[in-house]
């Protein structure tokens, strides 16, 4: 039962990484219908500014929140510069695009930082907290807290802001949202900004466990594929319940099902997406689109 | 008949430019070649399902893995002659694009291209597992010499991939291919059964990427995970575009690109030396411009070119 809890307060905490670069994947794909493939590498890129701020002698937390300001910035700049001049493409280049994008930040990371692996600090002590005779890490309770807060900030930006309810109409119906008033180019370059936030938030609490270095998102961004599909890659609520789901699941079968491997965690999340894709495309909490031709 | 002319006058001066190098290129050269032709095969296959069926894929490199390995453990394995495991490997890999062409049946565009990536991303772990078959972390060693063989067996492997491709593509199934890319409904309507082109899309794509597979196997003289990471899918795509999606011919240039780039953008210029990550960074930023300037890639500019002149 001990190590019961325990597998599923790590699994949460893992889950939530997976959600918030899973809720970054969604917020572009509501608005545009566009999977952003390099999703993983600018929370990377952002997470890379952090351990650069902190080296040079800046504490974790004010780092903590600057990083986030700089991934703010560095969305809204990619989607007006790269993604914008194929706004009215069709979905295929854009798709092309975002995996050019993938290579070119894959590149730059090695590139600015080289391919070592780096150290990064972590916000919470590693020290485990006994509660009622079983032992939580307090990184984990940690991660769980930071992510839970995310989303719950991110639920009220959109709904009690005046800027949330335009980034929603620009979604939901560009063009009437625009006979509106709204500038739906630019709410776009905002979600793009909001979603860099959540991946930069996703790297800095991952980046403790597995260490820095370029590649560090690739994996955590398949999970969060994984996790967005899950739950519907409309839906933000089910990105969320999709990445907890996930980190518990593969937790738990890594502890009780032997023949779970390490190396099979990936492909597991790979079959979870597949099927899901296979069986309900529309996830947990998402509508099925309806095509008129 | 103009066109003809110039055609044939083109395809012959491409073989014999093939050959002539085959005959006077140093070693090194011809290796690096020969890896052109597999790049070429494998490109050719992508640009059959993304080009002209209009399906896209990110993982004609596990397809690749699938061929590699096939040929590792028949030749490593089992001592059968590499020649002969090249048609098994793009038989095997075939099937294999064929049972993934059912499902993907359901998926369209952006869910096409996740369930894809999921199948690149998802081989070289699948290969660390099942060690029993695949010699896990550390691969399957191929009792052969490589060296000429390569390029040579691996121009005509293009030579036999450019006569099938032509002859798939210039009749009734590569007018249904371009109907299903075009329009689906229209398709439909006009009596195109979707579901059974587009799983031979599929099969016929990872078909070609079974056999440039086996070519890479027999080349490298091993197959291990890393011998195909996500990394290669990428390039494939990027050499499709490169070629123009839909252009036969670009396909060569394709390759070229994806082979020379990572040469070139390591050496020094002007006293500025590029870092290792360079090629990436190229092969990036050149992605994005085609797709902004040249969407249909070097074809497309050729035959702009030629209709301009």
């Amino acid at each position: 039962m001990q190590q019961f809890l325990q597998q599923v307060v790590s699994g949460l905490a893992s889950g939530g990484i997976y959600a918030s670069l899973a809720l970054a994947l969604v917020l572009i794909y509501r608005s545009t219908e566009v999977i952003n493939f390099a999703q993983g590498e600018m929370a990377t890129f952002t997470t890379y500014v952090a351990w650069q701020i902190i080296h040079w002698g800046v504490p974790y937390w004010a780092a903590f929140f600057l990083t986030l300001g700089v991934a703010f910035v560095f969305g809204v700049a990619i989607e007006r510069v790269v993604i914008r001049p194929f706004e009215h493409g069709p979905v295929l280049t854009v798709v092309i695009v975002t995996i050019g994008l993938l290579v070119i930040l894959n590149g730059l990371n090695g590139w600015i930082w080289t391919a070592e692996i780096k150290a990064f600090p972590s916000a919470f002590p590693t020290r485990p907290i006994n509660v009622a005779g079983v032992a939580f890490s307090l990184q984990d309770i940690g991660i769980i807290l930071v992510s839970l807060l995310a989303v719950l900030c991110l639920w009220a930006f959109f709904r009690f802001t005046k800027v949330g309810l335009a980034m929603r109409a620009a979604a939901v119906n560009p063009d009437s949202a625009r006979l509106t008033g709204v500038r739906v180019g630019w709410m776009l370059a905002l979600g793009w900004g909001l979603a860099s936030m959540l991946g930069a938030l996703s790297g800095l609490m991952v980046a403790p466990i597995v260490f820095l270095d370029p590649n560090m998102m690739q994996v955590v961004l398949i999970y969060a594929f994984a996790a967005a599909v899950l739950g519907g890659l409309q839906s933000p609520v089910g990105a969320v319940v999709g990445g907890l789901i996930l980190g518990v699941m593969l937790n738990l079968l890594g502890t009780y099902v032997h023949a779970i491997t390490p190396e099979l965690r990936l492909p597991v999340a790979l079959a979870v997406l597949l099927g899901v894709l296979l069986v309900k495309p529309s996830g947990l909490f998402g509508r099925a689109v309806v095509r008129k031709v | 008949m103009r066109g003809t002319a110039i055609r044939a006058v083109a395809i012959a001066g491409a073989v014999a430019l093939v050959v002539v190098l085959g005959f006077t290129m140093t070693d090194y050269h011809q290796y690096q070649f020969g890896i052109v032709a597999y790049y070429a095969v494998a490109i050719l296959g992508l640009n059959i399902l993304t080009g002209y069926t209009g399906q896209i894929s990110l993982g004609n490199g596990a397809f690749m893995a699938i061929g590699g390995y096939t040929t590792a453990i028949l030749c490593g394995h089992h001592h059968i002659g590499a020649l002969w495991t090249i048609p098994v490997a793009g038989l095997v890999a075939g099937f294999f694009g064929l049972l993934f062409g059912i499902p993907a049946l359901r998926l369209t565009g952006p869910y096409l291209a996740l369930a894809t990536f999921a199948i690149a991303v998802a081989v070289p772990s699948l290969a660390k597992r099942f060690d029993h078959f695949t010699g896990g972390s550390s691969g399957i060693i191929l009792p052969i010499k490589t060296g000429h063989y390569l390029y040579w067996v691996s121009w005509i492997c293009v030579a036999i991939g450019y006569v099938v491709a032509w002859l798939v593509l210039r009749g009734r199934t590569g007018r249904a291919f371009r109907a299903v890319r075009d329009s689906e409904v229209a398709a439909v309507s006009s009596g195109v059964n979707l579901a059974s082109y587009k799983t031979i899309a599929f099969g016929i794509s990872a078909a070609y990427a079974g056999v440039a597979g086996a070519l890479l196997a027999i080349g490298a003289g091993y197959t291990n995970p890393d011998t195909f990471p996500v990394t290669l899918s990428l390039y494939l795509l990027i050499g499709a575009v490169v070629a123009g999606l839909g252009s036969l011919w670009g396909v060569i240039f394709g390759a070229l690109f994806i082979e020379y780039l990572p040469i070139y953008a390591q050496k020094t210029y002007f006293g500025f030396a590029f870092s290792k990550q360079a090629p990436s960074v190229v092969y990036g930023v050149v992605l994005i411009l085609i797709m902004l300037l040249i969407p249909s890639g070097v074809a497309g500019l050729a035959r702009r070119l030629y209709l301009k002149s």
